[in-house]
């Protein structure tokens, strides 16, 4: 049954990916989309991550690294990718992904070198953080499905988002 | 093992994605419907696949809704449809009290005229684990209090 849940994720995941790639006609308004799309489930999904799994307030952008890998990524993915290559500066760092669940059937064809498959994750981690005042630049910089051996994102952390603005975007 | 509240954010999220794409001229327009729909024809015909590798033969059609009420039902959406009913020629409807989908919409007469947008994915979903189970069909829903709901099975005889 747990099997069966993820594969539903997956596929659903899948079928919106192709929607996508027939609906525009180049990669990069498929990635741009996936990461909108990514940033409205972000939002929302921070509510549950709190309210769910009891995590108080980071103290500094490593604290958010290990709740990030260690807590969300278990317990929305069933993964706990590793954290590495962290900045000098303490301000950015590396989640890597040994098996991306996003990615279990999936292999891309010629015509879409381009199209970063995954990218709704990106949208998902910097719409979450927002919400908790931290603006963050979040992109792939490895993806097992363009021959990389490992799946690399990029987080870096930008500023603090001060309480009285509003979101910034969208 | 993916976590349900994913699942239900990134249906809502399709969705709303695909009609505002619509609404801004972007993508082809009006067929948002359609485009839900075939998404998740291809996701119940991959999910039956794999969830049927190791399930017994089925005996007929009547023993494949039932499949399709209660353990995908369950696998998917976390219970089993409320009632089944069939005329034995060929239609039947499924009943959902307190369909998943639904749920966190608010249960207003209001937003009853948007809840098709949120039904047509599990039409597909329903219509492609029935045709990789060798049925063809039509499927549609209908609404008239939130949050339960009734799928229509056709199934068209070759």
């Amino acid at each position: 049954m747990h099997l069966m849940n993820s594969e539903l994720f997956t596929l659903t995941y899948g079928a919106l990916v192709t929607q996508l790639c027939k609906d525009y006609e180049n990669d990069e308004d498929v990635n741009k989309q996936l990461d909108k799309m990514g940033y409205n489930i972000g939002v929302r999904l921070i509510e549950d991550f709190l309210a769910r799994s009891n995590v108080g307030r980071c103290h500094d952008f490593r604290e958010t690294a290990d709740v990030i890998a260690k807590i969300a990524f278990k317990m929305y993915l069933g993964i706990t990718p590793s954290i590495t290559n962290w900045s000098p500066g303490g301000d950015e760092f590396s989640l890597i992904l040994e098996n991306n669940p996003l990615v279990d059937f999936v292999e891309l064809p010629d015509n879409h070198s381009s199209l970063i498959y995954s990218n709704l994750l990106c949208g998902v981690l910097r719409g979450a953080l927002e919400m908790v005042q931290m603006a963050v630049d979040v992109k792939f910089v490895q993806d097992t499905l363009k021959g990389d051996s490992v799946t690399e994102i990029r987080m870096k952390f930008i500023r603090r988002i001060e309480d009285n603005l509003p979101a910034g975007e969208e | 093992m993916a976590d349900e509240a994913l699942f239900l954010l990134l249906h809502s999220e399709m969705v709303a994605g695909l009609y505002r794409a619509a609404e801004q001229g972007e993508g082809e327009n009006g067929r948002c419907i359609t485009k839900l729909e075939n998404m998740g024809f291809r996701v119940g015909q991959g999910l039956i696949e794999r969830f049927t590798k190791d399930t017994a033969r089925f005996k007929d059609e009547l023993d494949i809704m039932k499949f399709i009420c209660k353990d995908f039902w369950t696998t998917v959406f976390k219970k089993q449809i409320d009632n089944l009913r069939t005329n034995h020629q060929g239609i039947y409807v499924l009943q959902d009290n307190k369909f998943r989908l639904l749920t966190q919409m608010s249960a207003g007469k209001q937003y009853l005229e948007h809840a098709p947008k949120y039904l047509a994915f599990t039409c597909g979903l329903i219509r492609g684990g029935l045709s990789n189970l060798g049925i063809k069909s039509i499927v549609t829903a209908e609404v008239s209090t939130m949050p339960a709901c009734k799928f229509q099975v056709m199934i068209q005889k070759m």
